[in-house]
């Protein structure tokens, strides 16, 4: 029986969207508000989503205290209260949502060993979400907007 | 194709054991969950249909018929029970969240007939969910 099992997490970090491609005109044009030079911040809350058969002697699909560890060490530790900007990761790519989930897959996935890493969700406000399942595509899903 | 999702939510105890481990190897695998007096959740569950719009009614499932079948087969079963010690079907498998969601597809899937069954989609906690498709 295969299932998925999906464990939410949070983070808090802080990031400026900026690209050194563009003019100052063109960075606040395209990031708006998020282009404040002084950065801001969110809580992110980050869904974890794992595949696989049900253990028969367990009756689980990974351990979740493994699971926990997992994304403690190698996410949690790594990304929470920190300058998403000032990170390795973000040095040659813009911290964006978009980016921050495809570095969340690509640091799991090949440590995760338990079960098979699925997808990705990461809640940047109520309003905005990314997924990333791997591959070239990710998705941007907006949240319910305010009346006009 | 269209696709329909209604809530519903329980209470129940349970507790984690596999009696061919030793005590000291449950307590490691289920960590606070091996804790033999129990322990409960609110549950929250979540039943995906999916079918066509009929014509006439312009519904996909009509909703009073599966929240009562949901109260019937999920709800006066699992609410305010002890997974494990009322529940048939635990008595040898462990409820986790897993075998909660394969254990309530089970019992609703043969009993939807005009949309078909999509997911099942058990919530232990806000932050952790189970889904199950019906795959093998």
């Amino acid at each position: 029986m295969k299932a998925y099992l999906t464990r939410r997490y949070w983070l808090a970090a802080s990031h400026r969207l900026h690209s050194e491609k563009l003019s100052a005109e063109q960075n606040l044009a395209t990031y708006g508000k998020c282009n404040n030079p002084h950065g801001h911040g969110h809580n992110y809350a980050v869904e974890v989503t794992v595949g696989g058969q049900i253990d028969p002697a367990s009756g689980m699909i990974c351990d979740l205290g493994e699971l926990d560890c997992l994304v403690t060490r190698e996410v949690l530790e790594r990304f929470d209260h920190q300058n998403l900007n000032c990170l390795p990761e973000f040095q040659q790519a813009v911290p964006t949502s978009e980016n921050l989930c495809q570095a969340i897959y690509r640091i799991l996935e090949p440590r995760l060993l338990a079960a098979h890493l699925e997808k990705v969700r990461l809640e940047e406000t109520s309003m905005n979400s990314f997924e990333y399942s791997g591959g070239d595509q990710s998705r941007r899903c907006l949240g319910p907007q305010p009346a006009p | 194709m269209i696709y329909l999702t209604r809530k519903c939510e329980f209470s129940a105890s349970h507790y984690y054991h596999n009696p061919e481990l030793s005590a000291e190897e449950n307590c490691r695998l289920y960590g606070k969950c091996a804790n033999l007096n129990g322990h409960g959740h609110n549950y929250t569950l979540e039943v995906t249909v999916r079918g066509e719009v009929d014509p006439t009614t312009g519904f996909v499932i009509d909703l009073k018929d599966l929240k009562e079948l949901m109260n019937r087969e999920v709800v006066e079963t699992l609410d305010h029970r002890h997974l494990n010690k009322e529940i048939a079907e635990f008595a040898q498998r462990n409820p986790t969240t897993e075998n909660l969601a394969v254990y309530i597809w089970q019992r609703l899937a043969s009993k939807l007939n005009v949309a078909k069954l999509h997911r099942v989609r058990v919530y232990e906690s806000h932050d952790l969910f189970v889904d199950f498709l019906g795959e093998a």
